[in-house]
């Protein structure tokens, strides 16, 4: 016990010392949350709105100059077809379009009512609901009480007719993000991405160095169990990852004020387990190479670079191609950051992440199983 | 500069705060000699060769290597010399042939001449067959001889060997001395350190650097004859009892 | 009494390949002694360590340490074993006396209990206990290396090249240490291309190619040459060397501090001074010296390179 004590204290003194390391482990994901925090600006600004209608309609022109004049909105453009509709806002020309059926005037006047349709960019879902919000506010109380005055002065009949029928109907879509996925969902990816660089790729790094440098071989030629000496490795970063996770959820609730919907006791043991998990990648790939670089590189390219591309941080996971998202079970990331997302954005209670933590658990053992067996105590 | 001075040091000083590892050493070095220059572990060697070579500057003093200022003329003498450490020879996972175009092209070599000087080269080392071979698969002998051929490639007016024949066999350093006395043969001077005291005895002179200082310059016999002793090692042990800095 | 016995050690790397160590019959090392291992790069000398540290298995054969075998008490062997690899390296970010007391701790032991088989290499270090090791020059670091290395009291050290790029005065310490601890029992096998260090051992084996060439007390690894020898030096050394290769009788000719030194033929009847006529006569040379001289270890050395 005593010899084990002296190794950990040996770790905890080489993290220590290289503060530049270690300020970077603690420091990377506080700027990444609080730079993110502020991307999500719950402000809308300088929203480029276009029209889509069949017909010309003196109404609609009339509306589109409203929109135009709020502070929110400039009115850019009309589009001839759907499809133009579409390559405006793919190349972020537009932002939101409002849609209007082909005889909209006259339809609005007839028993089934009329239909406005307003297609939003949610590529940022948060503008994306407040544009809603906003546009459909300026639409109907265009309608309600511009349009409803001047036809009720023009013709009285009319008022009948349009409080008889359907009358204003809006109807939302949400483009590119059609589930309006809160945009606080990067932060359980950053989570999975610090998580697994500090215990995989600094655990197996800092052990193949010790490969490296030769003090490997004087080690194994002593009485300490070789096994030990990699578990040694493990506590110091097994710390600083809980050091990091409690920094994150911290940052998260007090500086971005995400509402934090769920249980905290389960947020906590979802990533433990997935740290322990990562820790046993670490110690699996520690066993596998011989030099740091290989080491770093397989960490990075196999572990870290698909918890972006898979975790849903960069792309929704829904959007791709089958034989990318089987692959995506496969990556631990995946499962930790879908329980937190569940536990934290959206609150679930812990029957829901049964599965994800099941399925943690169960490749922790795999992968501890086999680092275990992997490990040599002799250098061949 | 004197037409048979390869090395001119008048004064030469350098410090790292309040340390002065090379303190105000001056020695000239002379065209086509073998220049042994020794010295315990910290006594400013690695600094003053730094300073030689154009990687660092001096705090104060005057140096002229190749015709070149120390000051001034840093790109310069890097051109005009060729270096060889134990530390780094070759890239192993290069074969011979990639490493020699490598180097001949780093220091100039004109394209038309490579080709030829390459071939020579190999078939002086006796290794054409090896031409195709990784360097990593060569003996470390042969690395190392490979190596200095390749730090001569330009035939630079001066060579500096830093410690070359670290961890080798007695056989192997003999051939790799050899070389060196070749290359002196056809008008190189050699600029050596070495903690291999009977390697010290090949050397036409000897510097003694004790904590900084040059505590003694002269051909091997003469310092010999000097301080009474039977070999340089002994002197070493003379010279270096006398040391106070605690490396 | 046998402290370390080789019974046919025999290890290969790659298939296809020549053994990177191949040790036919048995060489034993008793106990207190102070062994020294010599050969070029590649012959085998780190293997060896480490096949008898047990860092790697042998393909054939076995050694027994203090009794135990290297296959099956490995576990113990780790107890009573110091070893210092070649390219052993300290924790250049820990200060010297961490690096101590962690190497201290590993083997369940403090430094103080240890303190007297150290205490005269430590004194050296003691005013720099708080220095970073990477901080060290060479030579403090080998002595560090080595305090960390015999911290626990082993009974069998193993030293790799400790002398590789250190300055003749602290090669000669760390001899001088060498000695004391054999005094007190140590078994001791060292490596080294320093041929004056292999004269300091009991025993040398010289070792190429995986195998040893022979295995002697230098003295009598002397006192076997059978050879003539002659030291020659004149005032153009290098084509002296050249001259002398092509002398009939010479039969190899090397480079030896400040003279040349040269082994004759089994059946050259040329003695010192008709040699030195031919070289002044035939081959042009001055100042010419010739003498016949006594082998040392390094020419015994440079000779069995070519058997």
């Amino acid at each position: 016990m005593k010899e084990f004590s002296a190794f950990v204290r040996k770790e905890f003194l080489h993290i220590f010392r290289d503060t530049r390391t270690l300020l970077v482990l603690i420091g990377l994901p506080t700027a990444l949350i609080v730079l993110f925090g502020f991307a999500i600006s719950t402000e809308i600004r300088n929203v480029n709105v276009g029209l889509f209608s069949k017909s010309p309609d003196v109404f609609l022109s009339r509306l589109m100059e409203k929109i135009d004049q709020s502070a929110y909105f400039t009115y850019v453009a009309d589009f001839p077809s759907e499809t133009a509709v579409d390559e405006a806002m793919r190349r972020g020309e537009v932002d939101a379009v409002l849609m209007f059926d082909d005889d909209f005037s006259s339809k609005m006047f007839s028993e089934d009512g009329a239909e406005v349709s307003v297609v939003v960019d949610a590529t940022n879902p948060n503008n994306a609901s407040m544009e809603v919000m906003y546009l459909s506010g300026i639409v109907s109380e265009y309608f309600k009480d511009d349009i409803m005055k001047a036809v009720s002065l023009r013709m009285p009949g009319g008022m009948a007719s349009m409080q008889a029928g359907g009358g204003l109907e809006p109807n939302v879509r949400m483009l590119y993000n059609p589930q309006l996925k809160s945009s606080y969902n990067f932060v359980p990816g950053i989570m999975g991405l610090i998580l697994m660089l500090i215990c995989s790729l600094m655990t197996s790094v800092s052990i193949v160095r010790e490969k490296e440098t030769g003090s490997m071989e004087v080690l194994l030629v002593s009485p300490v169990r070789p096994i030990n000496i990699v578990l040694a490795k493990m506590i110091p970063y097994f710390v600083i990852a809980c050091v990091v996770l409690l920094n994150i959820l911290f940052l998260t609730i007090f500086v971005l004020k995400v509402p934090v919907a769920g249980s905290f006791f389960w947020m906590i043991l979802v990533s433990v387990i997935y740290i322990i998990l990562s820790l046993g990648i670490g110690m699996l790939v520690s066993s596998l190479v011989k030099t740091q670089i290989i080491a770093t590189l397989i960490c990075g390219m196999i572990f870290l670079v698909p918890v972006m591309m898979f975790s849903g941080m960069l792309y929704p996971l829904e959007s791709m191609p089958a034989p990318l998202q089987w692959l995506a079970q496969i990556i631990p990331a995946k499962w930790f950051i879908e329980a937190m997302r569940k536990i934290m954005i959206e609150g679930v209670p812990v029957r829901y992440v049964t599965t994800e933590i099941l399925i943690m658990t169960g490749m922790a053992v795999v992968i501890f199983a086999a680092a275990v067996a992997k490990f040599r105590d002799k250098l061949d | 500069m004197k037409s048979g001075h390869v090395i001119e040091v008048e004064h030469l000083t350098k410090k790292f705060g309040d340390f002065t590892a090379v303190d105000d050493i001056s020695f000239d070095v002379r065209r086509g000699e073998i220049f042994g220059f020794l010295g315990a572990n910290g006594a400013g060697k690695t600094t003053a060769m730094r300073m030689l070579t154009g990687l660092s500057f001096p705090t104060s003093g005057k140096g002229i290597v190749a015709g070149f200022d120390v000051w001034t003329q840093s790109e310069l003498i890097k051109k005009h010399i060729g270096y060889m450490s134990q530390k780094f020879s070759l890239y192993g996972d290069l074969t011979v042939n990639d490493n020699l175009e490598l180097f001949a092209g780093i220091y100039g070599v004109p394209r038309h001449e490579a080709a030829s000087r390459i071939d020579e080269l190999l078939g002086r080392l006796s290794l054409s067959s090896e031409k195709k071979s990784l360097v990593r698969d060569l003996p470390q002998g042969w690395k190392q001889k490979l190596a200095f051929s390749v730090s001569i490639i330009h035939h630079p007016e001066i060579v500096f060997l830093d410690e070359p024949t670290g961890g080798v066999d007695p056989a192997a350093r003999r051939q790799f001395w050899e070389l060196i006395y070749e290359a002196v043969d056809e008008g190189i001077t050699a600029f050596v350190t070495t903690h291999y005291m009977d390697e010290a005895e090949y050397c036409d002179r000897i510097t003694m650097m004790v904590d900084g200082h040059v505590e003694a310059l002269d051909s091997p016999a003469r310092l010999k004859e000097k301080y009474g002793a039977s070999s340089i090692a002994e002197v070493f042990d003379i010279l270096a009892r006398g040391a106070v800095r605690s490396e | 009494m046998d402290s370390i016995v080789i019974d046919s050690l025999k290890k290969s790397y790659r298939k296809n390949q020549p053994p990177a160590v191949d040790i036919g019959g048995i060489l034993t090392i008793s106990k207190g002694e102070l062994f020294g291992i010599i050969g070029p790069d590649g012959a085998g000398k780190t293997t060896l360590f480490r096949m008898l540290a047990t860092l790697i298995s042998p393909d054939e054969g076995t050694a027994i340490l203090e009794s135990l075998d290297i296959l099956r008490d490995y576990r113990e062997i780790r107890t009573i074993l110091g070893y210092m690899p070649g390219k052993f390296s300290l924790y250049s970010d820990l200060s010297v006396r961490e690096n101590l007391d962690f190497f201290a701790s590993v083997f369940g032991k403090d430094v103080e209990s240890s303190y007297g088989l150290i205490e005269d290499i430590y004194c050296r270090l003691k005013p720099f206990e708080k220095r970073k090791a990477g901080n060290l020059s060479g030579g403090m670091k080998q002595k560090l290396a080595l305090c960390c290395s015999l911290i626990h009291s082993p009974s069998i050290l193993f030293l790799d090249e400790p002398t590789t790029g250190v300055d003749p005065s602290s090669r000669r310490e760390l001899w001088e240490t060498l000695a004391r601890l054999k005094a007190s029992g140590m078994t001791i096998v060292v490596s080294t291309a320093y041929m004056d260090e292999a004269g300091r051992c009991d025993r040398v084996g010289m070792m190429k190619a995986g195998r040893f060439l022979a295995v002697d007390s230098p003295e009598d690894i002397i006192s076997k040459f059978s050879r003539r020898l002659a030291a020659v030096r004149s005032d153009d050394m290098f084509r002296l060397l050249k001259d002398l290769r092509c002398m009939a009788d010479v039969e190899k000719c090397y480079t030896f501090g400040d003279t040349h030194h040269v082994t004759l033929k089994k059946d050259a009847g040329i003695d010192a001074a008709s040699m030195a006529s031919i070289l002044e006569s035939e081959f042009g040379h001055t100042g010419v010296y010739v003498r016949e001289i006594k082998a040392s270890l390094e020419d015994c050395y440079m000779n069995l390179e070519d058997k």
